[in-house]
């Protein structure tokens, strides 16, 4: 019998409050740079790329496709799928593949965002489409 | 400004433990401290610069003090922290600083006893709230790169087998070696699934112990007994998402140390008669390899294959003391014992069975961090005058 997961509760801090105030509304927000125009994830007040202090939140659409995966076998709360998935806006995000049978997953597959709870607010994973 | 032949490495050690309960972690870094001394010749009186990483405990001053390096003496000092590729890095900044004059005799110090207790945990960045419930390990987070590269280029299983096979070939000869049978591909495809698809003879090993460097000006190397081995290119480099953008975990940030000691050297991958090259999973060799440009991108299933890493074998002999995935990776951290394996080689000091013939050219490269997340890396290119 395996422990149950238990999620972290996001700690946050000025710059990333508006992403986990968001979550808490089932919203998945990005950040975008009205300079250069470049979505990232996660997000940061100064553009990763052109450092344009001009970044702004956007609402994401939450569908992605599985970049990479790894299927952990060795947990004290049983396997897990950790994934790289690639978001319908371009970034990519580390996550994990959820409510699903991990031994199916397949790289290129379409997954979506769902929000687990924690202590606090909600954290993003995805599944299967 | 080049350190292009400017510093020697005089002395090398790597503590003969794998598994160290009775003994503290600083006392590990002393006794590899004083190992080196004795292999160079010199004195702890003699060091005026002392390089150590995370794994010292408490950080660079209470090992200065604990070590009772002489104060007096001690002008450069560098707690540069890149995990496992940390020691690649202070050996290019120890020779930084000696052709800049700012000192003349180098420590370099790695220990520590994963295997007796647990680790710290590891340090984490900005990132922390969007990825530490993701449960990102060394073993998946290579995983992730291994599973890319085999959809991307068609690696197998079988072929980054034959990694772990070569350095089983070579910790044969090893008497210190935490893992000395000899494997074939069928044992590595038929141990336990870690973390797909990586198998449990795909991960290196877990062991208590360190290694240490004496680096030191071409006169006082010069002056000393032991062959003389210098550094003639040094690259350093790191990686991470970005942001994002165009992520792509088929590459290290080898792609760019590499080139960059190379270029310094003024030498080729073709040049290069013995590899040190990171191990703590077989894909961390197959990629690296690639990213160093032994062979070309997508093509290094096919170059590590039927014994190409084996020595007096392949065609480029690697990790001839069994590597971190069968001898040793104190501290979970490979980087030192890669340079001191290449040394020895340099030297004509490795084991006779897997002593590279005429070995005047070597590199030791590796990796810091997590290949899949965020990660550094390092190039040593190394000669035998």
């Amino acid at each position: 019998m395996s422990e149950t997961r238990k999620y972290p509760t996001p700690v946050t801090n000025p710059e990333s409050a508006p992403f986990w105030e968001a979550a808490k509304q089932g919203k998945f927000m990005i950040k975008r740079c009205t300079a250069c125009g470049e979505p990232h994830y996660f997000p940061r007040s100064v553009c990763p790329f052109c450092f344009s202090d001009k970044t702004v939140w956007e609402e994401g659409s939450g569908e992605a496709t599985i970049y990479t995966f790894s299927l952990m076998r060795k947990s004290p709360t049983g396997p897990y799928a950790i994934a790289y998935v690639t978001l319908k806006e371009g970034p990519s995000l580390q996550t994990n593949i959820v409510d699903c049978d991990i031994d199916s997953l397949k790289i290129g597959q379409k997954v979506k965002v769902v929000f687990k709870p924690t202590g606090g607010a909600p954290l993003p994973f995805f599944t299967p489409a | 400004m080049t350190i292009k032949g400017k510093a020697y490495i005089a002395g090398i050690y790597e503590h003969p433990t794998r598994h160290a309960p009775d003994k503290s972690t600083p006392q590990l870094h002393a006794e590899v401290a004083k190992g080196a001394l004795e292999d160079a010749g010199l004195t702890k009186n003699d060091i005026d610069g002392y390089f150590c990483a995370g794994d010292a405990p408490g950080g660079l001053w209470p090992m200065v003090d604990y070590l009772g390096l002489n104060t007096g003496k001690l002008r450069h000092i560098d707690s540069t922290e890149t995990g496992g590729c940390s020691y690649l890095i202070h050996l290019g900044h120890a020779a930084e600083a000696i052709a800049a004059g700012k000192c003349s005799v180098a420590l370099i110090t790695l220990a520590g006893k994963p295997r007796t207790g647990p680790m710290p945990p590891r340090a984490s960045g900005a990132e922390a709230d969007f990825e530490a419930a993701y449960g990102a390990t060394t073993h998946n987070a290579y995983g992730m790169c291994a599973m890319r590269h085999m959809h991307d280029y068609g690696t197998t299983s079988e072929q980054l087998a034959w990694i772990k096979v070569a350095a089983s070939h070579h910790a044969q000869y090893n008497p210190n070696a935490f893992l000395k049978d000899v494997v074939t591909v069928e044992d590595v495809l038929n141990s336990p699934m870690i973390s797909d698809p990586l198998h449990r003879m795909d991960c290196c090993v877990v062991t208590d112990g360190g290694g240490a460097l004496i680096v030191t000006t071409p006169e006082i190397a010069k002056s000393l007994k032991k062959p003389q081995v210098r550094l003639i290119g040094h690259g350093e480099a790191a990686k991470g998402p970005r942001g994002g953008k165009d992520l792509d975990l088929t590459y290290s940030a080898g792609v760019w140390s590499g080139p960059r000691a190379f270029e310094e050297a003024g030498v080729t991958p073709k040049d290069i008669k013995y590899a040190s090259i990171y191990d703590s999973f077989t894909i961390t060799v197959l990629m690296q390899l690639e990213d160093l440009g032994f062979c070309k991108k997508g093509e290094g299933g096919k170059f590590v294959a039927d014994g190409n890493l084996i020595s007096g074998v392949g065609k480029l002999p690697f990790n001839t003391d069994g590597g971190g995935l069968c001898n040793n990776h104190p501290v979970n951290r490979g980087g030192m014992t890669k340079i001191i394996e290449a040394i020895r080689q340099l030297r004509g000091e490795a084991h006779p069975k897997v002593q590279v013939p005429n070995c005047d050219l070597a590199i030791a490269h590796g990796t810091g961090g997590l290949l899949g997340v965020r990660h550094a890396a390092s190039t040593c290119i190394l000669e035998r005058v």
